[in-house]
């Protein structure tokens, strides 16, 4: 089947009531910014509660449209349909058999139709729709048998200003659609998962900022090239990112030589988190966003949490905290950064890690630890603010 | 500015042969099987940088192969003997410290049932022609050994090794990977004994992606890749003929001043030996002068970590290798560095430098006291 239209069928959009407005044009940018990684030209339009694609070009690509509408927050379900004008009932049911021959192949199955009726001048209504087609489709295929409460196959007939008939729903993502819930600066390191975190946040609709600490000549320029990479990977979902790139070696250095070893990552970690709240009140950021998850090392207990928090007065969304590594890692096959995450090059958390870091840190003893920094991290602190290098990711 | 000390990994390609391969691409592009001018015309190079390898390597044209680079010249010659020569034996002798090129290929025939003899080195990354002796059976149809290490610099004694192979059975074959040692030294195949030699174009300042592979005439292979049947059938697939003429020219080049360029070379790596030897806790390791390879120093920094030490250089723009630059992405400990009994503490603190007909005298200085500046640095923040 050629289909040349797709319904888009959005949820949680819905609910926004007067806002809803806002919403739909949020999903249709998306959508046309999606649709432009792939051959062809579409038409993508808002009407009647809805929005339709129709394909404008001779030639497109059925698969790589999809997949690239599967990228697009908001969208629950497209349907690929066939679009007839307001024919009389005698050649609807027509285009529905001939719909529903080409489609379904294998006739040994169960079916029902389901009509709708919104444009009510039409001759029958949608009972009467349901079962005129239903007896159509049985004639001209006897091996099927009608299910009303399990059918493998429900057609859907939708009779508005023309008439869709579609029964195959192909899955979005889901979450909202990217520019209606603010902007968040992700911390983006090169593991499996900080990308996790900012595709879950990006897909409440939220844009994301992303800074990343580099620490030459202890981390390569490969190091940052992956980042670089992973970021580019999740912009396929998250739109266009600008990624900050901060030398974190003088003040990681600093702490390394002048405060208590086992604390060297809590205290690192604290630094970071300043440095990107800085940056997110720069840039419109009203949230950080982190990979952090409850437990999975010794500065993401609860305790090392509460710690490192401190320092923010921005929420810090922690989108991952409950979830298990290998729940994380699923997600991160699915948007496809997994592979490029395991790759073997140091990030600057995992440099001078202590054998034995500390995993119930005490605020108050950190405090006075970092005391030790006094006479020149501010500076420091200065200095790595302005290296901040940002590339633009798209 | 920038000083590239890494050689060994690959060379800049002089800028004749550049131009030679940009007039092969775009003049005569001609498929050498064609029956026409065109092909006629392609041809001519490939029988002239036939006779240029011939030359060098004193041997015939028709025992010259053209390949895609060492690691196919090692795959056909070692799979490729093999396979032909099984009736008399499935028994392989090499080394411990060859490139994987070589060991992987011996890993293959290992599964296809054949047995292979790993010989280790002194500590100065040598295999003991005695050693290779003892090993010696009346099954063994290969032996393979490189001429120069790619790590560490060491040369092995190839032609004691070609006598007492010949003297034990003459018709177990002999395989050299020259892939360092091409461009570097005489290598004459035919006074060694040696029966199958590999040749990569980009470590002489060649283009990448093309190889020799000579082998003598008589010898026993087949070939292992299948198609049009190029070049005796030995390699099928149409031939890379900018490579091939861009490889010829630069081989030209570097064997009409080996010597002088040699005495260049080894000047250079006892200056920088006797220089970066004065930071304290740093040792050399493999040959330290002329018993080893004129353009490798493969360096040990006792309390630093080889990759930090590489970036921190990279950031003068000094562009060296942690261990063996073939192996960085998937950093497993080096086979040489093991195999000469290095000090386990250093296999993670170990930078190769290697060195070209372009490398200066101010560049060996200038690395020497970013040397002198980085190590104290790194030292300080070393890991607790």
């Amino acid at each position: 089947m050629n289909y040349r239209t797709f319904l888009i069928k959005y949820a949680e959009i819905g609910l926004k009531g007067k806002n809803r407005y806002v919403f739909e044009d949020a999903l249709v940018k998306q959508i046309n910014r999606a649709l432009k990684r792939c051959e062809g030209s579409f038409d993508v339009k808002r009407t009647e509660g809805r929005v339709t694609i129709d394909v404008t070009s001779e030639d497109y690509d059925f698969d790589e449209t999809i997949a690239a509408l599967q990228t697009v927050f908001g969208i629950t379900g497209i349907c690929p349909v066939v679009v007839v004008d307001k024919v009389p009932y005698a050649e609807l049911s027509k285009e529905v058999v001939k719909y529903f021959d080409e489609v379904y192949p294998d006739k040994n199955k169960t079916f029902k139709v389901f009509a709708r009726r919104a444009h009510k001048d039409y001759e029958m209504d949608s009972m009467e729709l349901n079962k005129e087609l239903g007896h159509d489709i049985l004639e001209a295929f006897p091996e099927l048998t009608v299910d009303v409460h399990h059918p493998e196959i429900q057609i859907t007939v939708e009779v508005r200003n023309v008439i869709y008939i579609y029964s195959e729903i192909l899955p979005g993502p889901g979450g909202m659609p990217l520019g209606t819930n603010g902007k968040a600066m992700l911390l983006l390191s090169g593991g499996i998962d900080s990308p996790v975190a900012g595709y879950m946040i990006a897909k409440r609709g939220v844009v994301i900022d992303a800074v990343y600490f580099h620490a030459p000549p202890y981390t390569s320029e490969r190091a940052k090239q992956k980042v670089v990479d992973l970021a580019k990977l999740i912009s396929k979902y998250t739109g266009p990112i600008r990624l900050h790139v901060i030398n974190f070696t003088d003040i990681q250095l600093a702490i390394y030589e002048k405060c208590p070893h086992e604390e060297l990552t809590i205290i690192m970690r604290r630094y970071m988190m300043k440095i990107a709240e800085d940056l997110a009140k720069a840039n419109d950021c009203q949230a950080l966003v982190t990979g952090e998850s409850l437990g999975q090392v010794a500065s993401q207990t609860i305790h090392a949490l509460g710690v490192t928090n401190e320092v923010c007065t921005l929420p810090v969304f922690r989108p991952l905290i409950g979830f298990d590594k290998q729940d994380i890692i699923d997600i991160s096959e699915k948007i496809n950064t997994f592979e490029t995450s395991i790759l073997p090059f140091e990030d600057c958390c995992t440099i001078f890690v202590a054998k034995h870091p500390v995993t119930k840190p005490n605020l108050e003893i950190i405090k006075r630890h970092e005391e030790s920094l006094n006479d020149n991290i501010d500076e420091l602190y200065k200095k790595a603010i302005e290296s901040d290098e940002v590339i633009s990711i798209w | 500015m920038e000083i590239y000390l890494d050689n060994s990994a690959t060379t800049r390609a002089f800028p004749e042969v550049a131009e030679k391969v940009a007039k092969v691409m775009t003049e005569d592009y001609g498929n050498p099987s064609s029956m026409h001018m065109k092909g006629v015309d392609a041809e001519k190079y490939i029988k002239e940088a036939k006779s240029i390898f011939a030359g060098i390597l004193k041997v015939n044209e028709k025992e010259i192969f053209f390949t895609s680079g060492g690691t196919e010249s090692d795959n056909l010659a070692i799979i490729g003997s093999a396979f032909a020569n099984q009736r008399a034996g499935k028994h392989i002798i090499t080394s411990k410290i060859e490139h994987p090129a070589v060991l992987e290929s011996m890993k293959y025939l290992e599964s296809q049932g054949f047995e292979v003899t790993y010989l280790g080195t002194n500590n100065e990354g040598v295999v003991e022609p005695e050693e290779l002796k003892k090993a010696l059976r009346d099954d063994t149809i290969l032996v393979s050994i490189m001429h120069t290490n790619n790590e560490i610099g060491s040369l092995q004694k190839i032609s004691d090794i070609g006598v007492i192979i010949k003297e034990h059975n003459k018709n177990t074959l002999f395989h050299v990977d020259a892939v360092q040692g091409f461009g570097k030294a005489k290598i004459l195949p035919k006074k060694m004994n040696i029966d199958m030699l590999s040749i990569s174009s980009h470590k002489i300042h060649g283009p990448k992606g093309v190889g020799v592979l000579y082998i003598a005439e008589k010898t026993k292979i087949h070939n292992i890749s299948f198609g049009g049947g190029q070049q005796g059938n030995m390699r099928s697939g149409t031939e890379n003929v900018p490579g091939i003429a861009g490889m010829a020219l630069a081989a030209k080049m570097i064997y009409a001043k080996l010597d002088e360029e040699c005495e260049k070379l080894y000047s250079l790596k006892v200056r920088f030996i006797e220089e970066a030897t004065k930071i304290p806790d740093v040792t050399v390791n493999g040959p330290k002068g002329k018993e080893g390879a004129p353009h490798i120093v493969s360096l040990s920094f006792a309390g630093v970590r080889a990759e930090v030490l590489l970036h921190a250089l990279e950031d003068k723009g000094i562009y060296v290798s942690s261990g063996s630059a073939c192996a960085t992405n998937h950093p497993e400990i080096s086979k040489t560095l093991r195999a000469i009994d290095l000090d386990k503490s250093l296999w993670d603190s170990t930078i190769r430098f290697s060195f070209s007909v372009f490398t200066t005298e101010e560049e060996i200085d200038e690395t020497v006291k970013a040397l002198n500046d980085i190590i104290p640095t790194l030292r300080k923040y070393a890991r607790r």
